[in-house]
C-alpha cells in the first residue's frame, strides 16, 4: 500500500506501555454518559408497540383512542414513514425492520411507537392502540425453512433455478480443487452434522438514544452506537434529511460487539421527535433487546474431512445453513468463506445457504459467522486425529496454512500467524498439566479477516502544547488510550500530554463503524499520519523562528532541533515553546489525515481449554483457559488482553449456556438475562493470554486488528474438551447440562 | 492482462467463469474495465466487493496498483462486528 | 397518578423527591435525582448494573420501589470518592484495566465495596461468588477479579 513499513524491530517509547485510560475516572465515578444518560428540556418518553406474533398480517391499526389520551404527543406507524429508499433493497429492509409495513415478520417486530410526556402515559397509550392481526404460518428453524412447503416469508426471494418463492436468499460457494478426488486419496473420512443455536451479543447497555428534530428539519441524535457516521447516513436517508443537517453524537457505549452497527430504534425516535416537535428519548428494555435487535445466526452444518494415514488432509467440504432472520443477509456466505481458512487443503469446498426465518434480523456478532463452522470443523479435526491416533495439536500443525497456502476463500496467503500460535500452544505449560477424573482438554483454532476502512482524525496542538486528538471511531474498549499513546509516540511527548476524544459527525469527515476490529488499526494509522503532518508544521515554525531552511530542522524527542553547520548550538524548541509562539509564526498548529486503511491483516488464534463435567448433572465447569493470538504490535497490552479474554468468555457462554429458545408459536421464550444466561464471574477461571506480536507489514507500527478472533475457537475448544471428558462427541451448542446428559445416555443405548 | 479469479456469486455475473482476463494496472481500472466487459457485475460492485491482491484484501482503496503478475481475486465485501 | 413523597439520604446528603407510587428506585435515582451512574441493564434484577446499597445492604435498585426507601440511606457509585480521592477499588479498576465499556463498572464497584467491607481478605472464589450477580460482557471478569484483589490488599495495608 506504499506506507512506510520499517516496522521491524521498531523500538517504541510509550506504545506498548500500560497507561491509565483517559476515560477511566469518569467511568469509575459514574460520570461517563452513555446512551440513556442524556436529557433535554421538554423531552418525551418514546415507547414501541411490538408484534406478539411470529408472522402475521397487520389488517388494521387504530391509534385514535391513544391519540386522544392527555399527554400523548406523537404516534408513529408505517403510515407515517413514506418509503424514500428508492431501489436500494437493503435500505428498504432496514426501514421495514424498524417498523413493520403491513406484516409483522417476527415476535417483537415493531408495529407502532408512541411519544408521551412520561412513562406512565406512554405505557397507557400503547395499551390503547388497537391492532387486528391475521396470523400467518411461521418458521423459525433453519432446516425446516429450507424444506419444500415451508411457509414463505418474502415473495421477492426466489429460488435461482426454479424461480419459485423460497426462503433461501443466497447460495455461495468457495473453495478450489476437486473434492471427490481429494476424498479418493483419503485413508479416513469423517462426516458429521452440527448445530449451533442463535445467540445474542449481550451488551449490558440496551439500545438508547435521544432524538431532537426541529421544525426546520435539522436535528441532533445522541446515541449509543459503534458508528455514528453510519447511523447518520441511514437515518438521514430514511427520513429524507441532508446528512449535514443531522448531527449525531456517539455516547459512551456500553458494549456493542457488532450489535450496535445497525439502526433499530433511532430512525423512529427521530420520526417521533419530528412529529411531536419535542426531544424524544427511547431506551429499549432488555426484553426488546433480545426480541428485536440483531442476534447472530443459528446454524446447521455438515462437515466432511478426509485425511491420509500420516495426517495430511486430502479433501474437505462443508455445507452451511444460517438463519438470517426475517430479511435477506449474507451470513452463510461469510461462513463459507472462512470455514477452512486455518488449513492448507488441496481440495476444499464450502457451500453456504442464507435462509430467511421468522426471527429478528441477524446482525454482526464479533467475527460474525466464524465461530459456528469452527465448532463443526475443529470437532471433526479431533475425530480425524483420534482415528489416526495422532495428537489433535499435531494434526493441526501438520495441516496449518502458511505463507504460500491458497486460502479456502481464494487468495494465496502472505506470512500468517496460525503456525506460530499452534507452536506456542504445543509448548504451553497448559498442554502438560495433568487432568483429573471427569476432566477433558480441548484445543481449537480460529481465523478472522479484520479490516480497515475510511477514517479521519484531527490532531490539534493547544496553546500550552497539550494535544487534542479527535477521532471518529467510537471507543468500544479503551481505544482512546491506545490512540493517545500512538500520538504521543509519534510526537515524542509524554502520554499525559495527549487527550483523545471521539468527535461527533459535525466535527469530522466520515468515519466507518468501529467494527471488523478496525478501531485502533485504522484510527491509529490516521493518527500517525496526522501527527507527522503536525510535525511538518512544527518544523516550519521552528525554521521560521530560527530563520533557517526547513531541511535543517528535525523533530526528535518532542522538540524541533536545528542541524547542520552553525546551527548545532541553538537550543531545541519544544512543542510547548512552539505552541506558545504559534500566534506569531502562522497561527494554530494542527495535523489532519484522511485514509482508507485497508489491510488490517488476517488474524489467527489457538485456544486451549480444560473442563470438568459432572456426569450426574451434566454441568460443565471451565477450569483452565488459555488464549494464544497473533495480534500484531500490542499498543496497549492490557486492552489487547482484555479483548482476548472478553471474546473467549463470550465464546464460552455460546458453547455452554446461551441460546434463543423459540416455542411452537414462534415466540421467543427466554428474552431476559435470567433464562438467557451469559457467563457470570463464578462461572469462569482466570483466562490466560499469550500475545504473539507478529507485526502487520501494512501498518507503520505493525498493528493489526485484534478484537474479534478470540470468539472463534471457544465453541470448538470447549466442544472438544467436553467430548474428551465425557467420552461422547458433542455436536450441538450450547452444550447445556440437558444436552450433555442426553448425549451420554444416547451413547449408552 | 491480469488474470482475475472470481469467487462465490460473482462467478455467475461473468457467465460462470472462474477466472477472467482484464487489462488493468490499478483497482480502479480493474473495476471499470470489468464492469464494461461484464455489465452484470455492476450490481455486485454497488453492494460491495473486495479485491485481494497477492493475498492482501482491499475493500475501499481503489488507488492500489496491481502489477501484471499479481494474483488477483474478487471477493464479496465482508462485514465485521 | 397518585404520587408519594420520599425523603432519604443519598451518599450522605438529604434528598427529597416525589414520584408515582409504582416507580422503581433506579428511575428515581436516574431521572429525578440525576444519579445516572446507576445503570439499567435489564430492569429485572438479573444484571446488577443498578446495584446500590440501602442501609448498607446491596440491592438491585430496579427491584426496589422508591416508596420503600423513605427514611433510609442509599449509597451509589457517585458517593465512592472521598475527600476528592478515588476509592482504592476505583483506582485499581483503572490501573488493572478492569473495565472496557464500563457500563457494568458502577454496579461492580458498589458490590465489591460491600464485599471488602465485610470480608477484607476474600479468596478468589469468594470474590467470584460475591460478584456473580453483576454481569460483565466485555472483560471475562479476569481483570475485575484481579483489581478487587489489589484493592483489598491496599485497603488492608492502610488499615494496619
Ligand atoms: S438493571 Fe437492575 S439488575 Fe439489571
Ligand atoms: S466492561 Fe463492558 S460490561 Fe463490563
Amino acid at each position: 500500500m506504499g506506507h512506510d513499513s520499517t516496522y521491524t524491530n521498531q523500538k517504541f517509547k510509550v506504545v506498548g506501555t500500560r497507561v491509565n485510560r483517559p476515560d477511566g475516572v469518569d467511568k469509575v465515578t459514574g460520570r461517563a454518559k452513555y446512551g440513556a444518560d442524556a436529557y433535554a428540556p421538554g423531552q418525551l418518553v418514546g415507547l414501541f408497540l411490538r408484534s406478539p406474533h411470529a408472522h402475521a398480517k397487520i389488517k388494521k391499526i387504530d391509534v385514535s383512542k391513544a391519540e386522544k389520551l392527555d399527554g400523548v404527543k406523537a404516534i408513529i406507524t408505517s403510515a407515517d414513514l413514506p418509503d424514500l429508499t428508492g431501489d436500494d433493497r437493503d435500505l428498504t429492509d432496514i426501514l421495514e425492520n424498524c417498523m413493520a409495513r403491513g406484516r409483522a415478520l417476527y415476535d417483537g417486530h415493531a408495529v407502532a411507537a408512541v411519544a408521551a410526556i412520561d412513562m406512565q402515559t406512554a405505557k397507557k397509550a400503547l395499551k390503547l392502540i388497537k391492532i387486528s392481526y391475521q396470523k400467518l404460518p411461521h418458521v423459525t428453524d433453519v432446516d425446516q425453512a429450507m424444506e419444500p412447503g415451508a411457509p414463505i416469508i418474502h415473495d421477492f426471494v426466489r429460488d435461482r433455478k426454479t424461480g419459485k418463492p423460497s426462503n433461501v436468499c443466497k447460495i455461495s460457494q468457495f473453495g478450489h480443487g476437486d473434492v471427490e478426488a481429494g476424498f479418493a486419496e483419503a485413508d479416513v473420512i469423517i462426516e458429521k452434522t452440527f448445530k449451533t443455536e442463535q445467540t445474542h451479543q449481550g451488551y449490558i447497555e440496551p439500545h438508547a438514544c435521544l432524538a431532537n428534530i426541529s421544525s426546520d428539519n435539522t436535528g441532533e441524535l445522541w446515541v449509543t452506537t459503534q458508528g455514528h457516521f453510519g447511523f447518520r447516513s441511514t437515518c438521514a436517508e430514511l427520513l429524507g434529511m441532508d446528512v449535514a443537517k443531522l448531527k449525531v453524537t456517539s455516547s459512551e457505549i456500553g458494549g456493542g460487539f457488532g450489535g450496535k452497527t445497525h439502526v433499530w430504534i433511532e430512525p423512529i425516535a427521530l420520526a417521533l421527535s419530528r412529529k411531536a416537535n419535542r426531544p424524544v428519548k427511547v431506551v429499549m428494555s432488555r426484553d426488546e433487546v433480545f426480541r428485536a435487535s440483531g442476534p447472530t445466526s443459528a446454524t446447521s452444518i455438515d462437515v466432511k474431512i478426509g485425511a491420509k494415514k500420516d495426517g495430511t488432509i486430502t479433501g474437505a467440504t462443508a455445507d452451511l445453513r444460517y438463519t438470517n432472520g426475517a430479511f435477506p443477509g449474507f451470513w452463510a456466505m461469510l461462513g463459507s468463506m472462512i470455514s477452512f481458512a486455518c488449513y492448507d487443503i488441496k481440495h476444499v469446498k464450502s457451500i453456504g445457504y442464507d435462509v430467511i426465518v421468522n426471527r429478528p434480523k441477524v446482525a454482526a456478532y464479533r467475527a460474525p459467522s466464524a465461530p459456528m463452522p469452527a465448532f463443526a470443523i475443529e470437532s471433526v479435526m479431533d475425530l480425524i486425529a483420534a482415528e489416526l491416533k495422532m495428537k489433535p495439536i499435531e494434526l493441526r500443525i501438520k495441516n496449518a496454512a502458511k505463507e504460500g497456502t491458497r486460502a479456502s476463500y481464494g487468495p494465496t496467503y502472505g506470512p500468517i500467524g496460525i503456525g506460530p500460535t499452534l507452536d506456542a500452544a504445543k509448548n504451553h505449560p497448559h498442554m502438560r498439566a495433568r487432568l483429573k477424573k471427569n476432566q477433558g482438554r480441548g484445543v481449537a483454532c480460529g481465523f478472522w479477516f479484520n479490516f480497515g476502512g475510511q477514517t479521519c482524525v484531527d490532531l490539534n496542538i493547544g496553546i500550552d502544547g497539550s494535544v487534542n486528538l479527535i477521532v471518529g471511531t467510537v471507543d468500544v474498549g479503551g481505544s482512546r488510550a491506545s490512540l493517545a499513546l500512538i500520538a504521543a509516540e509519534e510526537l515524542g511527548i509524554p502520554y499525559e500530554q495527549v487527550r483523545a476524544n471521539v468527535g461527533d459527525t459535525a466535527s469530522l469527515g466520515h468515519n466507518d463503524m468501529t467494527d471488523g476490529s478496525r478501531g485502533t488499526f485504522s484510527s491509529g494509522m490516521a493518527t500517525i499520519f496526522a501527527a507527522r503532518n503536525a510535525i511538518t508544521v512544527l518544523r516550519e515554525r521552528a525554521a521560521k523562528t530560527w530563520d533557517i531552511p526547513l531541511e535543517s530542522v528535525i523533530w526528535k524527542e518532542g522538540a524541533a532541533r536545528a542541524t547542520g553547520k552553525g546551527n548545532s548550538n541553538r537550543p531545541p524548541l519544544s512543542l510547548k515553546e512552539l505552541a506558545a509562539s504559534a500566534p506569531n509564526t502562522g497561527g494554530p498548529i494542527a495535523g489532519h489525515n484522511e485514509v482508507v486503511a485497508d489491510n488490517a491483516g488476517v488474524s489467527f488464534a489457538s485456544h486451549i481449554c480444560d473442563v470438568e463435567v459432572d456426569p450426574e448433572t451434566g454441568v460443565t465447569k471451565v477450569i483452565r483457559y488459555t488464549v494464544i493470538q497473533d495480534a500484531g504490535k500490542a499498543v496497549h497490552p492490557d486492552y489487547v488482553e482484555g479483548q482476548l479474554q472478553g471474546g473467549a468468555a463470550q465464546g464460552i457462554g455460546w458453547a455452554l449456556n446461551e441460546e434463543y429458545v423459540y416455542g411452537d408459536d414462534g415466540c421467543l421464550q427466554n428474552p431476559g438475562f435470567l433464562d438467557y444466561r451469559i457467563p457470570v464471574c463464578s462461572d469462569l477461571p482466570f483466562i490466560d493470554t499469550q500475545i504473539l506480536e507478529i507485526p502487520n507489514p501494512d501498518h507503520p507500527y505493525g498493528i493489526r486488528g485484534v478484537g474479534e478472533t478470540s470468539i472463534v475457537p471457544p465453541l470448538a475448544a470447549i466442544g472438544n474438551a467436553v467430548s474428551n471428558a465425557v467420552g461422547v462427541r458433542m455436536n450441538h451448542t450450547p452444550m447445556s447440562p440437558i444436552r450433555i446428559l442426553k448425549a451420554i445416555e444416547d451413547s449408552k443405548a | 492482462m491480469l488474470s482475475v479469479s472470481l469467487t462465490g456469486a460473482l462467478r455467475s455475473a461473468v457467465g460462470g467463469a472462474e477466472c477472467v482476463q482484464i487489462q488493468a494496472s490499478s483497482i480502479r481500472e480493474l473495476i471499470s474495465n470489468l464492469s464494461d466487459q461484464y455489465p452484470n457485475i455492476r450490481q455486485h460492485i454497488d453492494t460491495g466487493i473486495a479485491v485481494a491482491i497477492d493475498g492482501k484484501i482491499y475493500r475501499d482503496n481503489w488507488d492500489v496498483e496491481i502489477s501484471a503478475d499479481a494474483e488477483v481475486f474478487l471477493l464479496p465485501r465482508i462485514q465485521g462486528g | 397518578m397518585s404520587g408519594v413523597h420520599v425523603s432519604t439520604t443519598i451518599n450522605g446528603d438529604p434528598v427529597e423527591f416525589a414520584c408515582p407510587q409504582d416507580e422503581t428506585l433506579i428511575n428515581s435515582l436516574r431521572d429525578r435525582v440525576g444519579l445516572t451512574g446507576v445503570k439499567e441493564g435489564c430492569g429485572t434484577g438479573d444484571c446488577g448494573a443498578c446495584s446500590v446499597t440501602l442501609d448498607g445492604r446491596l440491592v438491585c435498585s430496579c427491584l426496589v420501589l422508591s416508596a420503600e426507601v423513605n427514611g433510609k440511606e442509599i449509597a451509589t457509585v457517585e458517593g465512592m470518592v472521598e475527600d476528592g480521592k478515588l476509592h482504592p477499588l476505583q483506582q485499581q479498576f483503572i490501573e488493572h484495566a478492569a473495565l472496557q465499556c464500563g457500563i457494568c463498572t458502577p454496579g461492580i464497584l458498589v458490590a465489591a465495596k460491600v464485599l471488602l467491607e465485610r470480608n477484607p481478605n476474600p479468596s478468589e472464589e469468594e470474590i467470584r461468588y460475591a460478584l456473580a450477580g453483576n454481569l460483565c460482557r466485555c472483560t471475562g471478569y479476569d481483570k475485575i477479579v484481579r483489581a478487587v484483589q489489589a484493592a483489598g490488599k491496599e485497603m488492608r495495608k492502610k488499615s494496619r
